[in-house]
């Protein structure tokens, strides 16, 4: 399982990586959302790979082997909150920006020839 | 304990003020602008105080050992967020809060009307500025720069036309980007020792096993990686000239101060975690920040030479002060770092008066050079704030030369000015700490003296040439008119620099409380990670 989800982070962000040094936003933007997919499970896996395991612990008798890490899991959401609306933001700007320049191009120019 | 435990909620309030005020001014509608002006003045004027009473809490020793400490929610460390006031991060409000008073009340003439929004922004700004100064929480701390970010995308883009948009395209694209990066160093510290809080990590550095402890260097590095984007040390800082160089006057001034929030949270990440104390691990990095910032510093010269327009110089002087200060913390040193934190409050403080004044400058310039926000119509807003209200200042020729060289002189480290004695200080503070060490002083060390001798240098030069241009060659016909509400804050951030000066005792007292403090990183860890909650008062357990 560590492989596959190695695996999966890895061309998440390589795709991403490729795919934000293309010229145009919209490459851009799927870009930034790959990376940022990538990120997100990576802070998953940070918390090392469980399988059905609870994150929520009894109060008494606590084993902290037989139980998921929640730490991770509460900040993934919160990354994913942040993420999810900045990349919104980005959006935005974006769609203002192709209806200022007429371009899609990142520098809000079509290269010259 | 202590005997005004209400004192403890201070800390949490410079970040609840403006987020309070921040949000109420949100549904205020754009025409009503003297209540959201008056609004947001009172905030940043209660935050000021706020900073300064901080200050002489902490300066008091008010707290034991002069760390207050908040527990959020009363959870104790390390489970809930602790919010951390000490010498250092009480001097950064207060220089944040100053400089923002000063960005506000400039902006009062004609700023804040080119868009919609702009209070509320700029209040959110400052939320996410004291957050980032006040947590010691790592992840806590990416919230508070998003926060800052976030406030900041709407600021570069506010006077939205298409200079600014195309910068703030690159802005935006480079700093998601970076912050993924944040969340991944985050994320590896966390896999490496297993918490988030500063002050805890602090302790578990020196315990990690060897493959942790690769794990926590290789986390860092890309941790610092996301700050070092934010401070733009190169080959991270590209973007910074060209977003200085297109965003508004107001808000390239706040812009100066959130470049320091990348070298302070270096600053306050490095000597927390890799002190003294941290075993095998002690000083990691440090010689890679020297060499970092005196690339940076050499970039900055050489691009604030090239640099034509005033905003783009602005942002190579950025460049510059950022670089000096990597290289500062590099050489670690208490003696050193005070100087380094002097230098810090003098550059912030001129760069910021320098971006205002530069506004006010290009009205000399025959018109048509001048960048006309074109808004107006985008936003529909009926409100011409061209026109000038209220009472212009006289001798506006004398005033806008006589605050031009002041910042120049402080910008490159010339006599008489803060920023000579700065310079002055970290050569003999560098040169005295590396007496000691056999072979003399290493070679790292006068190649930081001749780099910063350089960055002055190119400094003055580059000020010069733009000064003369400027107030000599323009071929103005009349002088601009100025208000006292756009001329007061410059002259008010230029008089605070010659204090400094004035008052380099007393100021450099402080920062050598400072510095001692920081360098006895045990402190923090015993202070924030011993800091009881409270408990339930008896009378409450009895109701139930």
């Amino acid at each position: 399982m560590e492989l596959v989800i190695a695996i999966a982070v890895g061309v998440m962000f390589g795709s991403g990586i490729w795919l934000i040094l293309r010229p145009r936003t919209f490459q851009l933007i799927i870009g930034l959302l790959l990376m940022s997919y990538a990120v997100n499970v990576f802070i998953f896996a940070m918390g090392r790979l469980w399988v059905d395991k609870p994150p929520i612990t009894p109060v008494p008798h606590i084993d902290p082997t037989q139980f998921a890490d929640p730490l991770p899991q509460g900040l993934v959401l919160t990354a994913i909150v942040i993420g999810f609306a900045t990349t919104a933001l980005y959006l935005v700007i974006m769609i203002g920006a192709r209806g200022l320049t007429d371009s899609d191009h990142v520098d809000g120019e079509e290269p010259r020839e | 304990m202590n005997t005004m435990p209400w004192l403890q909620h201070l800390i949490v309030l410079p970040v609840l003020l403006p987020l309070v005020v921040g949000a109420l001014l949100i549904p205020v509608n754009h025409s009503r602008h003297a209540l959201k002006l008056g609004l947001s003045l009172a905030s940043t004027v209660l935050l000021w105080l706020l900073a300064i009473a901080l200050l002489l809490l902490v300066d008091g020793e008010h707290w034991q050992g002069g760390i207050g400490v908040y527990l959020a929610s009363n959870w104790a460390a390390p489970f809930g967020i602790a919010l951390m006031i000490d010498r250092l991060a009480a001097l950064m409000l207060v220089l944040t809060a100053t400089i923002a008073l000063a960005v506000l009340a400039f902006s009062a003439q004609r700023w804040d009307r080119v868009g919609v929004h702009f209070h509320s922004l700029f209040q959110f700004m400052l939320m996410g500025l004291n957050g980032a100064f006040l947590t010691n929480d790592l992840f806590n701390l990416f919230v508070f720069f998003e926060v800052m970010l976030a406030a900041s995308y709407g600021l570069v883009l506010h006077g939205y036309n298409l200079r600014r948009i195309r910068a703030g395209m690159q802005y935006i694209a480079v700093n998601l980007v970076a912050s993924l990066l944040f969340l991944i160093g985050v994320a590896l510290i966390y896999a490496a020792s297993g918490t988030l809080n500063i002050a805890d990590l602090a302790t578990r550095v020196a315990t990690l096993g060897p493959q942790d402890a690769w794990l926590l260097r290789i986390g860092a590095v890309i941790l610092a990686l996301a700050f070092l984007t934010k401070g733009a040390m190169w080959p991270l800082g590209f973007w910074l000239p060209t977003t200085y160089a297109s965003a508004s006057a107001p808000v390239g001034a706040m812009l100066v101060v959130m470049t320091k929030v990348g070298v302070y949270a270096v600053l306050r990440v490095w000597l927390a975690v890799f002190g003294d104390e941290a075993g095998a691990l002690g000083g990691f990095g440090l010689t890679a920040l020297t060499v970092g910032g005196m690339a940076t510093l050499l970039f900055g010269a050489i691009g604030m030479l090239s640099s034509e327009d005033g905003g783009r110089m602005a942002g190579y002087g950025a460049i510059i002060s950022s670089g000096t200060l990597l290289a500062v913390i590099g050489q670690s040193g208490s003696a050193v770092l005070a100087s380094g934190l002097y230098y810090l409050l003098g550059s912030t403080l001129a760069m910021a008066a320098f971006m205002l004044l530069i506004e006010l400058t290009e009205r000399i310039r025959p018109p048509g050079a001048a960048l006309l926000a074109i808004t107006m119509e985008a936003f529909a807003i009926e409100d011409k704030p061209e026109d000038p209200v209220g009472v212009g200042i006289p001798g506006t020729l004398a005033f806008l030369g006589l605050s031009y060289a002041a910042c120049a002189l402080v910008i490159s480290g010339m006599p008489p000015l803060s920023g000579f004695v700065a310079k002055f200080s970290l050569f003999h503070a560098l040169l005295d700490s590396a007496t000691g060490t056999p072979g003399g002083v290493p070679t790292l060390t006068w190649a930081l003296i001749a780099l910063m001798v350089f960055g002055g240098l190119a400094a003055i030069i580059a000020l010069m040439r733009l000064g003369v241009r400027t107030f000599w060659a323009s071929g103005m016909v009349a002088p601009p008119r100025l208000q006292v509400s756009e001329a007061a804050p410059v002259g008010a951030l230029v008089l605070l620099c010659v204090l400094l000066t004035l008052q380099a005792g007393p100021a450099f007292d402080y920062l050598g409380r400072t510095t001692a403090d920081l360098a006895r990183s045990g402190d923090y860890s015993t202070r924030v990670l011993g800091e009881p909650p409270v408990l339930r008062a008896p009378a409450a357990e009895g109701l139930r």
